[in-house]
């Protein structure tokens, strides 16, 4: 497993380009943002966590498709299948990759761009928090959207229409946690949630995937 | 004498044959003596005036929309772990039948808020998670019509109907902390001190039993056009071996 981590973190940094891509895209939504809707620093300030929270989501299903589909395309997939190393770990693991190549960027980058965006200084804590902990159920469950649409000629938006819906609950405690974080309020309650989004996810839906990819490549 | 003999195609098809008519009968005189005595014979109340007859459509198409998921997702674990076809068919019919209810019960919502609520639309917990519950259908229609193998179609669409279910319990559950809602409580309840006056709540009781029978021909009708279509391709195969 530890062997398949490796190989596919490689494979992101050295080809194909799409490690930094989900990070730019991340930077063109808070410089387009103020662009749409002017530059006064209180709209700014009261948009930032919901516009950073967003453009995190979007940028992580930007990338999905990767997780799966090239190595479906060349087979890699099919010996993964076949392999001693269960499904449920091997989907595990290629969302753990996709996080640490997306998810881990966007939380470290966030902050820069919280100061783009002109977001309260008591804010920036809770961004980098609420990002850390929402980005791997982002990651996890786009990889059970990816597999869902694997076979599929032309997935990605059908994934992007199986995905949003999904996305909505970690959308919501994760903004909420920057909203009361950059306002001064206690954020305890979001924040538990948000984590048991994500520890709900992170457990249940490697199976729902594992079993999406058994049948895409029955 | 078990439910599973309906698993059978054949089976189902005789028995639903038999019954899609009455079913569909009784839909038809159901929602015509609900409506028709809702609309017509029932007084205007005196904070909404004639609006509070909008609540005919807009209760029962929201409570079916529900109950039209839930079916899915029941009908999806059988044929996760049945293997009847009819199962899986019967869950493909149902789904742009819960649609087409969600899309009623938003739009009655909204002619109902406009005068109600100055505004066609606001972001309270109950319309937002109804949006959601549609985009949840609107997915699911999709997946099946992009997925060509009919099996293959019929378990991605069944997982995520499971997954939906679980995030869209969330989402209605999120949403409520996320806003404080204008829409009104629970007035239905049959635990509740405080329900909506019996005047309404008669004629709301007929037009949600039509609204049942109605979903049900609905999908009876729609299964057994599966089912047919299902023969044809077969019969079209058998053809071309030959």
């Amino acid at each position: 497993m530890i062997a398949l981590l490796i190989r596919d973190l490689r494979l992101a940094i050295r080809a194909g380009g799409g490690f930094g891509l989900g990070l730019a895209f991340f930077l063109l939504v808070a410089v387009i943002v103020p662009l749409g809707v002017g530059p006064e620093p209180a709209t700014l300030a009261k948009i930032a966590p919901g516009i950073l929270w967003v453009g995190a989501l979007l940028s992580c299903l930007l990338s999905l498709d990767r997780i799966f589909a090239l190595d479906f395309e060349d087979g890699s997939l099919d010996l993964l299948a076949t392999s001693p190393v269960p499904m449920e770990g091997a989907v595990a693991v290629k969302a753990l990759a996709h996080w640490l190549v997306t998810g881990l960027p966007l939380v470290l980058a966030a902050p820069v761009l919280g100061v783009l965006l002109n977001l309260p200084v008591q804010g920036y804590l809770w961004l980098v928090i609420s990002l850390a902990l929402g980005t791997p159920a982002l990651s996890i469950i786009g990889a059970f959207g990816a597999a869902l649409t694997v076979g599929l000629k032309r997935g990605g938006l059908l994934m992007s229409l199986l995905v949003l819906p999904l996305y909505m609950p970690t959308l919501i405690f994760g903004a909420e946690v920057v909203k009361r974080g950059a306002a001064g309020m206690a954020v305890g309650t979001p924040l538990a949630l948000l984590a048991a989004i994500t520890a709900g996810a992170l457990a249940l839906l490697p199976f729902a995937a594992a079993a999406a990819i058994r049948v895409n490549l029955r | 004498m078990s439910i599973w003999e309906y698993a059978n195609p054949k089976k189902f098809m005789q028995t639903t044959g038999f019954l899609l008519p009455w079913v569909s009968g009784l839909a038809g005189l159901t929602l015509a003596v609900g409506l028709i005595w809702g609309y017509f014979f029932t007084p205007d109340a005196d904070k909404f005036a004639s609006t509070v007859k909008i609540i005919y459509l807009h209760v029962p198409a929201a409570m079916m929309a529900i109950s039209a998921w839930t079916m899915m997702l029941v009908t999806s674990l059988i044929w996760l772990i049945r293997r009847h076809h009819v199962s899986a068919l019967a869950a493909k019919a149902a789904a742009p039948v819960g649609l087409v209810f969600t899309v009623i019960g938003l739009v009655t919502g909204a002619i109902w808020g406009q005068p109600m609520w100055g505004t066609w639309w606001a972001w309270d917990p109950r319309l937002t998670a109804f949006l959601i519950l549609a985009l949840f259908y609107l997915g699911y229609i999709a997946l099946w019509a992009a997925v060509e193998n009919p099996d293959t179609a019929a378990d991605l669409t069944s997982v995520l109907a499971i997954v939906g279910s679980v995030f869209a319990f969330l989402s209605r559950y999120a949403v409520l902390f996320w806003n404080q809602g204008l829409h009104q409580g629970a007035s239905l309840s049959l635990d509740k001190e405080e329900n909506v006056a019996d005047v309404y709540w008669f004629p709301l009781l007929v037009c949600i039993t039509g609204f049942v029978l109605l979903f049900v021909a609905l999908v009876l009708a729609r299964t057994r056009t599966e089912i047919r279509a299902r023969r044809l391709q077969a019969l079209i195969a058998r053809e071309r071996v030959a």
